[in-house]
């Protein structure tokens, strides 16, 4: 078996979310192979490399390939499918937007956000907002799938030494072109991958108490979340969502102020290691994932917890 | 231009799901249905399109059996034209739905293909990128605003890091996310009016789909369920348990 990893990474740096796969592709078994395809993408193509348990990377340099434009990257994933048996990508917005293209160009169907390897063709996967989990088993001869990032540990990023191979294919759509972006700049650890994450809801009225939080997180290096009502009611962007539509975190601590715990927030964080809930209202149903709860004003508790750390 | 809306009936939102006894799936029995949340935003924007005059009609597809028909009234009570029905067991995989909206598109010969980014049961999040690879065409996934430009359109798309914004040439397939619009209630006498609004039937034979064989549902079981931990009585004793107990914090 021979297992393809489409890289996640903005030109210069992969994603950390990358080892994550490396690991998932080490549980499946087999060779394990880096795609990087992007502009300007070898230092991306180096750290590629460095990942211990890679066997080869395969840089594809172009800038039909600068975005990752899912029309684009699909095609040449597909002429690159010839031999394996896996096609791994990670379950971030990039990978969702691209695998099931992929997918479809193949004739197979797509597993979504596996979160465990059964066997190299089973697989469990959370479905109804994690509120189950299923088994399922693909008789696809090639199987395309997209990771949970959080339910695989990291492997290690450095200690190999990969080939770098130049793939000259250049697949370009003429009828999509990238436009803009807007990135959140932040000098804090990504949502995805922080040991550390504390996130804010409805209760911390509006955008400005946030700080209240970002003091925390500076002193913990922890990235700062958000559930989907402060989001929707403006306090913060929507690239802070924690929750079933938002990011998926499980980070080894989570403190959630301010959040009642709609079900929807409660996939997004349920796998973190420990939870803490500060809630003024002692029924929310925060308190009933929460390992250490504590009832009280918010914006009492959230400045001396600052001063305690 | 003419906008093609694809809807799944899920169960509702609201409903805490169980799974059944004998693990081999969720238990729907007796359990209340509705439009999937993504798909009736999507109705929702392809309505707002006709209302500005940009949209010439509005085709809603659903594939299911026939309770499916529900939530295509429910979106013709929403504003679309008119329903087509693809009658075929619920639960089919995503690149089967995928092959069965291609032929409905290119019967339709829709300019604009709308779908939720995923439905809220199976979580796949797969079916509109398939289908724009099946047809060639350019995506958009994520929509948190699609402006119409001509012959393209401007989509703004809710990434992790962000957003992102392209352009795409008609035809194009968009998927919804959460915050593109705030989905209006159906009135009253626009729920009587869907009732005279044309439904047609097919069947994936009649549209020539080939149909693929989904992944095997072995079991399904319910989550590790957390264990509801304990009061603290003081942001003091808080740390103090971090620190010395979970060993979370330095």
């Amino acid at each position: 078996m021979s297992i393809l990893i489409i890289t996640e990474h903005d030109n210069q740096s992969l994603k950390p979310v990358t080892l994550n796969l490396v690991t998932a592709a080490q549980q499946i078994g087999g060779d394990i192979d880096l795609l990087v395809a992007g502009e300007n993408a070898q230092a991306a193509a180096e750290a590629a490399s460095a990942i211990a348990g890679v066997r080869k990377v395969i840089h594809a340099d172009n800038a039909a390939y600068a975005h990752q434009l899912a029309e684009n990257l699909s095609k040449l994933v597909v002429e690159l499918a010839d031999g394996y048996s896996h096609i791994l990508a990670p379950g971030t917005t990039t990978g969702k937007n691209v695998a099931p293209r992929v997918a479809a160009l193949l004739g197979v169907n797509q597993l979504s956000d596996i979160s465990a390897v059964e066997a190299p063709d089973t697989f469990k996967r959370p479905i109804y907002a994690g509120n189950a989990i299923a088994t399922v088993k693909s008789s696809d001869p090639v199987k395309v799938i997209t990771v949970r990032g959080t339910a695989f540990d990291a492997a290690e990023a450095t200690g190999g030494s990969a080939n770098v191979e130049a793939c000259g294919s250049v697949h370009q759509h003429a009828d999509v072109s990238f436009v803009g972006e807007e990135l959140a700049k932040s000098d804090r650890p990504e949502l995805t991958a922080a040991s550390v994450v504390i996130s804010g809801g409805r209760g911390m009225g509006n955008g400005e108490n946030f700080e209240l939080l970002n003091k925390v997180a500076d002193k913990l290096g922890a990235a700062v979340g958000a559930s989907r009502a402060a989001v929707d009611a403006g306090f913060v962007p929507n690239d802070m969502q924690v929750g079933q539509t938002g990011k998926m975190v499980a980070p080894e601590l989570y403190i959630a102020v301010g959040i009642s715990g709609a079900i929807q927030h409660l996939a997004g964080m349920k796998d973190s290691k420990i939870i803490v809930a500060i809630n003024k209202d002692e029924e929310a149903p925060i308190f009933q994932v929460a390992d250490y709860g504590l009832v009280g004003d918010l914006f009492e508790a959230v400045p001396e917890l600052e001063s305690r750390l | 231009m003419k906008v093609l809306v694809a809807v799944k009936r899920v169960i509702d939102y609201n409903v805490k799901v169980r799974v059944k006894s004998d693990k081999t799936d969720v238990d729907l029995a007796n359990v209340k249905m509705a439009l999937n949340p993504f798909c009736e935003i999507a109705v929702e924007e392809a309505v707002r399109l006709k209302e500005a005059g940009t949209a010439t009609e509005v085709v809603v597809v659903s594939i299911g059996s026939k309770p499916c028909q529900e939530q295509l009234r429910t979106a013709l009570a929403l504003g679309a034209d008119r329903a087509i029905q693809v009658d075929a067991q619920d639960q089919l995989d995503s690149l089967s739905v995928a092959r069965i909206l291609q032929k409905v598109a290119e019967e339709e010969s829709a300019d604009l293909i709308l779908l939720g980014k995923q439905a809220i049961d199976s979580d796949n999040n797969q079916t509109g990128q398939m289908l724009a690879a099946l047809m060639d065409r350019p995506q958009a996934t994520f929509a948190s605003e699609v402006v119409v430009e001509g012959e393209s359109l401007k989509v703004t798309r809710e990434i992790d890091g962000g957003l992102q914004t392209l352009s795409l040439k008609l035809p194009a397939v968009v998927t919804t996310d959460l915050r593109l619009n705030e989905p209006r209630y159906a009135s009253l006498p626009n729920i009587m009016k869907a009732k005279k609004k044309p439904l047609d039937v097919k069947t994936p034979d009649e549209l020539g789909a080939q149909l693929s064989a989904g992944a095997e549902l072995l079991s399904v079981e319910p989550p590790a369920e957390r264990q509801a931990g304990i009061k603290v009585g003081s942001v003091e004793e808080l740390v103090d348990k971090l620190r010395n107990e979970a060993k979370v914090v330095a």
